[in-house]
């Protein structure tokens, strides 16, 4: 039992080790878009703790932000559901992809998908899990060390926001350049190009149409119908590995 | 504080029950030994490369094409990152000069 015990921690000890280089850019950017909710909620009148303690239960970017408005009297419960599930709507999509993943990942599979925020659900794609770690503990890794960016940020925030020894406008820009970087990997791969074009195409048409406000709902929509419509088109293109054993067949 | 400390733990866990429902949904449909339906595993192999084309739209829905600067910073940090990856493929390096060269754009240059 006990060395069933250290083995298990010496993976954990590995899963982070491998976890952490992968987490760089969501430190940067977690640090210092969770600054700006603790300065925030900071000047709502609500100090350190509060903001971590936020940061800890809540753990979401634009809901958090969101949320800042919603400490005022007579608000509604009903406003708020309908608020922060329309600002969050988009999650939605991400567990369809991670059924299969997360079934192995016993009693962590509630924190994991409490945790799903977007750049989270982007490292579990752009990501491999290394030899030698287990998915699951490779994924919770993951999960706890972006978490931990997060609250750290808005703690820092709400304590020392005013103080920024340098002007960090503009460093949220990491969160952007993470996505591209995956779209450009996925591109790179000649893996699923059809379907990142639809994303793309998909939620820039929504985008003009409906606002910046609105557009994600119909973007969802939009995306489900062409991929279910397209299936045959979607599917005759290949994922990324299956290239990659044909490739080398060929060269065999 | 604006409300008192009871209302204000309120607020937080209905913003935090809202938002956990809307990581959950999928799994409560699909629970762990149920078998997947087809479309909805087709689904889950194809939408990834969508959502993520979705989420780059996302970051760039509150940039004004229409007036200065034109969203050049963020065009042009944009791609830098994607030409610098297609590149290098590295993507600590990608993403730290993209940034770097944003953040000079919007303090320094428009």
């Amino acid at each position: 039992m006990q060395s069933v015990l250290n083995s298990e921690r010496g993976t954990y000890k590995k899963a982070f080790a491998a976890a952490f280089p992968h987490t760089l850019p969501v430190l940067a950017g977690y640090l210092f878009i969770g600054m700006a909710f603790g300065v925030m909620i900071q000047e709502k009148g609500y100090h350190v703790l509060w903001a971590m303690f936020m940061s800890l239960v809540i753990y979401a970017g634009s809901g958090q932000y969101l949320a800042v408005n919603f400490f005022v009297p007579g608000i509604s419960f009903l406003q708020i559901i309908f608020m922060e599930f329309m600002v969050n709507i988009r999650h939605i999509f991400y567990g369809l992809s991670l059924i299969g993943r997360f079934e192995k990942t016993g009693k962590k599979k509630a924190y994991l998908i409490f945790s799903l925020t977007d750049e989270t659900y982007s490292l579990y794609f752009l990501t491999k899990t290394p030899p030698g770690v287990p998915e699951d503990q490779f994924l919770f890794a993951i999960a706890v060390l972006d978490h931990s960016y997060w609250i750290l940020g808005s703690g820092l925030g709400a304590l020392l926001g005013h103080l920024i020894p340098f002007d960090a406008t503009g460093i949220d820009f990491a969160m952007t350049a993470l996505f591209l970087v995956i779209l450009t990997e996925q591109w790179m791969d000649g893996a699923n190009r059809r379907s990142a074009t639809a994303g793309l195409i998909c939620a820039l048409v929504c985008r003009i149409l409906f606002g910046e406000e609105q557009f994600i709902l119909p973007a969802m929509v939009c995306i489900m119908a062409i991929l279910v419509a397209g299936r045959r088109m979607f599917e005759s293109e290949k994922s990324g590995e299956k290239k990659e054993r044909e490739v080398e067949e060929h060269a065999g | 504080m604006p409300v008192s400390v009871g209302k204000t733990l309120a607020i937080i866990f209905v913003v935090s029950a809202t938002i956990f429902f809307t990581r959950l949904i999928p799994f409560l449909f699909f629970p762990n030994g149920k078998e997947l339906p087809p479309v909805i595993r087709y689904l889950g192999r194809v939408l990834p490369p969508a959502v993520i084309g979705m989420l780059v739209i996302y970051c760039f829905k509150s940039v004004e094409f229409t007036h200065a600067p034109f969203g050049l910073p963020e065009l042009i940090a944009g791609a830098v990152v994607v030409l610098l990856h297609a590149w290098k493929r590295n993507n600590m390096l990608s993403i730290g000069v993209g940034t770097v060269l944003y953040m000079v754009l919007v303090q320094a240059v428009f």
